[in-house]
């Protein structure tokens, strides 16, 4: 038997990562009194070398390969870059700080390329188990990542709970794919979306099976009731790894949704769309409303993060294209405004001080007043007002549940946004109100100045000019259906 | 005619341009510069907006000074401006408002001044915004941009109690206009995917559709207006306002609710609106009623004044859902006459309250035998607050009136009560204010108004006295507009 090749061009970018991770990792092992350094470098390095090839093979129409269990096209290149650049900006963001907490090792940036990577076969794959591998290659690096501090108890426990309840997601996830492997006889994304069209297979089955892959997905998202892990998850882990668990990752999950649901099982909509609507609602009223309760600010930006998962569902909800490319629209959005609020806060966090509390915001706009302002335009954007990006991605999701006749939902939805804009609100209201408890100067390094500034100001700007953004959402869907 | 200039994007951008600018000299170091960067940009603005009124065709009742691009394609919204009869007026009172708000913070704020005359210039541009935009996301984008300066001033430079007041501010007005949103993305799909208010208009839409879609607008709208009983941000949020938060607020931000029933409300859902008239007659005249009572008993002055505010714009919705001309019309002046009036009238306590640090009435008393020239400009206004003939709160509350006698006697009797109670509640606080011997050492140390305050005072006094007289050119540029706006109303949508 002849062996051909497969075409390995549309994973060009993976194949690359994984040659430079083990570079990366031999390299701090080799190099000198400056390999920290070298290290950081040769990551960022990496991710440009992806992003260039990824961009150079930027494949207009999809592309399947290693007998079809593997694709490549438009969205997925997409959320790639998008990937890369989230990556990129976490690490420029949490150098200072992981270094003042001597993390800066480098299993940190092998681990975090490792995630990088796990979130890249996610994107791409069009295989339950290429979908698994990605999803555990990411995962178990950020258990790893969580655990980086190994003296610090906080963050110890809270890479037990985060591994306990993934294995548990990961379990979830399997059997359901198993069941549907049971009730149609195949793993590949593209057949299953036939074999369930041609009414072949077992409906019972299948939907126990669908069941539990939402399960499954939903604890990935951290959308309620499969919430648990999420506060005490960025709580305890070290900023820049929450900031980092908080931003790419949520990327990867919408396209693991869209591989999943939309492409391997949207003849089966009518049935994960009830199960979507019950997940939105309640990720929405839980998240929303214990966020209020919070006095820490990771918790409080965990349980946020629950009712925008809560609200990125939504758009899944009116299985067009319109839908998920709001949901596509909102993630980006979504991932804008989380890097910069997790920036924030480690900007304020010194060597020796944790910024931890809310009350750490107070009177930032005295202690500085342009951080401030940036400030400002994030919590803005996070309670989804105009002129900010947040109320865009709003809106295109609105728009697209009101299309699919939800109206009661839509309503029940910015009810909750409403309860959301008072702990924003009490932010601004902080930084801008009260008086501010220390007055040591804020001083990040230039290229942290830079970026955050530019991070802020990009939330202001892609909400006065949205349709860069909205029409790539659209392009990058309709050219993958 | 034509006016290829592009006049109402300046109108908007070239105060929201100096806002930044002001926002850019930095620390209280530049005070100095900050003020009159912001003078010279209020005044610019105001001078900008004059052509609106000179170039202004006021026989037809259509828009004019358009100006269409794409904004997104995504959703088909545009950069849609555009003004009529209904609007122009109020773009020229807020136009004219800023330059007397820079001027009364000129002194009395002493901390972040850039900060806090940058927040009103890009609030006016915002407002004018709201005011020209044809389109409706682009409406709803500058509506709610409008919160953010306020609320921070309302935070930052209130007093006591500026938290409480800032949030309940914020959170309210978020809350109606969080529904009037999905109301806008209704209409965009059952007109087809087009969020241009005019194309809104000519749509015609069931019943039950178009009540959900009038008690969405109403609940945005009302809460700002306000009406009873969304009322209650109100009050707390005057009280713990910096004077020319309160001004602006007064004159500027109650008008965009009286707004939006013109805009929104009437033309899209004239069925709903003819339907639930009733019921907004009803809540109108409680407001004029009740709310004038609760003035009564007040103690605070800028509370007083408050809720004076609430029963003067019950008028103005009462005047709407009267649903004829007198009445659209005498809202109208209503509008732009509490504009310069609760503007003034604020101003009054604020300058009391600059020297005396109380805006407690019983804490005043004799203020008269200190200040004369003073206590004649509070008596104008307050003649005018209450209504009295010769000065511009008659023309509108007398129109309204009028139109509301056409309808039913009921409505008018209970109307005209305000006569009564607005001089009551006006007056005895005056009395109380002003006449008597000298209350306390504090009073006896009162100096007369400065020359910059007695600058503030007399332009409005002019204008109070100007559209009492001879409110003609006010009602000549909105009286096509409105016979347009009753005609399209009284035809069925359904």
């Amino acid at each position: 038997m002849n062996f051909i090749p497969p075409d390995f061009t549309p994973a060009s970018s993976e194949i690359f990562m994984l040659i430079m991770v083990c570079v990366v990792m031999l390299a701090d092992l080799t190099a000198g009194d400056n390999r920290r350094y070298v290290a950081y470098l040769l990551t960022q390095t990496t991710l440009l070398g992806c992003a260039l090839l990824t961009f150079i093979s930027f494949s207009t129409e999809i592309t399947h390969t290693f007998n079809g269990m593997y694709v490549d096209d438009a969205m997925a290149d997409i959320l790639k870059l998008m990937v890369y650049g989230t990556v990129s900006a976490v690490l420029v963001y949490s150098h200072t700080y992981i270094s003042d907490r001597g993390m800066l090792k480098g299993e940190f940036f092998s681990l975090i390329l490792f995630a990088t990577m796990g979130m890249m076969v996610m994107i791409s794959a069009s295989h339950f188990l290429t979908l698994y591998i990605g999803l555990e290659l990411l995962s178990l690096s950020l258990y790893a990542l969580v655990a980086l501090r190994r003296e610090s108890l906080v963050a110890t426990e809270a890479a037990m709970k985060f591994f306990v309840l993934g294995a548990l997601a990961s379990g979830f996830l399997l059997y359901g794919m198993s069941m549907i492997y049971g009730a149609t006889g195949t793993l590949h994304v593209s057949q299953l979306a036939q074999i369930i069209q041609s009414e072949a297979s077992n409906k019972e089955v299948l939907v126990v099976g669908l069941v539990f892959i939402v399960a499954g997905i939903s604890f990935k998202l951290s959308a309620a009731p499969f919430h648990m892990w999420a506060p005490d998850v960025y709580q305890g882990a070290p900023t820049a790894v929450t900031l980092f668990i908080g931003s790419a990752p949520k990327l990867a999950a919408f396209g693991f949704v869209m591989r999943l649901l939309v492409e391997g099982m949207g003849e089966m909509s009518a049935d994960w769309q009830g199960m979507l609507v019950i997940l939105a609602v309640m990720s929405m009223a839980i998240g929303n409303i214990a966020a209020i309760a919070q006095t820490n600010i990771k918790r409080m930006l965990a349980y946020s993060t629950i009712s925008h998962m809560g609200f990125l569902l939504l758009g899944f909800i009116s299985t067009d294209s319109n839908g998920y490319s709001s949901a596509l629209f909102y993630v980006i959005a979504y991932v804008l405004m989380t890097l910069g609020t997790f920036a924030m806060v480690m900007l304020l966090c010194r060597s020796g001080f944790e910024a931890e509390n809310i009350n750490d915001f107070k009177g930032l706009s005295k202690r500085n007043s342009w951080y401030a302002f940036i400030a400002l335009l994030l919590m803005l954007s996070l309670a989804g007002i105009p002129p900010m990006i947040g109320f865009y991605a709003k809106l295109s999701v609105l728009q697209a549940v009101v299309n699919a006749g939800y109206v009661w939902l839509a309503v029940v939805a910015v009810l909750f946004s409403l309860i959301g804009a008072f702990y924003y609100l009490r932010i601004i209201k902080l930084m801008y109100f009260d008086e501010p408890e220390t007055d040591e100067p804020i001083k990040p390094n230039s290229d942290v100045k830079i970026l955050l500034s530019a991070n802020g100001l990009a939330v202001l700007a892609f909400g006065i000019f949205p349709q860069a953004l909205m029409g790539l959402s659209l392009y990058a869907i309709q050219s993958s259906m | 005619m034509s006016f290829d200039f592009p006049l109402l994007s300046l109108i908007i951008w070239l105060p929201i341009v100096f806002g930044i600018a002001v926002f850019a000299t930095g620390n209280d170091r530049n005070a100095q510069l900050a003020r009159w960067i912001s003078l010279v940009g209020s005044i610019l603005g105001l001078l900008v907006a004059i052509p609106l009124y000179t170039n202004f065709d006021s026989a037809t009742g259509a828009m004019q000074f358009i100006e269409s691009h794409v904004w997104f394609e995504r959703f088909n919204v545009n950069y849609h401006l555009g003004v009529d009869g209904i609007s122009m007026p109020l773009i020229l009172l807020n136009c004219f408002i800023t330059p007397l708000v820079i001027v009364a913070g000129w002194e009395v704020i002493k901390e972040r001044i850039s900060q806090y005359m940058g927040a009103f210039l890009i609030m006016s541009g915002i407002v004018n915004g709201v005011f020209a935009s044809l389109d409706a996301i682009l409406f709803y984008v500058f509506w709610e941009a409008s919160l953010i300066p306020m609320f921070l001033i309302i935070g930052i430079w209130g007093g006591p109690n500026r938290v409480y007041a800032a949030v309940k501010f914020f959170l309210y007005t978020l809350l109606g206009s969080l529904l009037m949103l999905i109301a806008f993305i209704y209409l965009y799909l059952i007109s087809g995917g087009s969020f241009s208010i005019e194309d809104y208009h000519k749509l015609s839409i069931p019943l039950t559709p178009q009540i959900l879609i009038f008690v969405a607008f109403l609940l945005a709208f009302a809460v700002k207006v306000p009406m009873w009983p969304v009322h209650t941000w109100l009050p707390d949020a005057h009280v713990e306002a910096p004077t020319g938060g309160s001004v602006v607020l007064a004159a500027i931000l109650l008008k965009l609710g009286g707004y939006g029933f013109l805009r929104f409300s009437l033309p899209i859902t004239p069925d709903a609106s003819h339907y639930l008239a009733t019921m907004m007659i009803v809540l109108s005249l409680i407001a004029i009623v009740y709310i004038g009572l609760i003035a009564l008993m007040q103690v605070d002055m800028k509370k007083l004044i408050a809720y004076s505010s609430v029963a003067h714009m019950g008028f103005v919705t009462l005047g709407f859902f009267l649903l004829n001309a007198y009445g659209i019309e005498g809202a109208m002046v209503q509008m732009i006459s509490h504009g310069f009036i609760s503007g003034a009238m604020f101003l009054c306590v604020g300058v009391l309250y600059d020297r005396l640090h109380s805006r407690q009435i019983a804490d005043y008393g004799g203020v008269v035998n200190k200040m004369p020239i003073f206590a004649a400009f509070f008596m104008l206004f307050a003649m005018a607050n209450a209504g009295l003939p010769g000065t511009s709160g008659f023309v509108g509350e007398f129109m309204v009136i009028m139109s509301a006698m056409k309808v039913n006697f009921w409505y008018a009797f209970l109307a005209a009560t305000t006569l009564i109670f607005g001089a009551a509640y006006t007056l005895w606080m005056y009395k109380r204010v002003i006449f008597g011997a000298v209350a306390s050492p504090a009073v006896e140390g009162l100096k007369d108004i400065s020359k910059r305050e007695f600058v503030l005072l007399a332009i409005l006094a002019i204008s109070v006295l100007w559209i009492g007289v001879y409110p003609y050119p006010l009602t000549e540029v909105m009286h096509t507009t409105v016979d347009q706006l009753l005609a399209h109303v009284s035809n069925s949508k359904l």
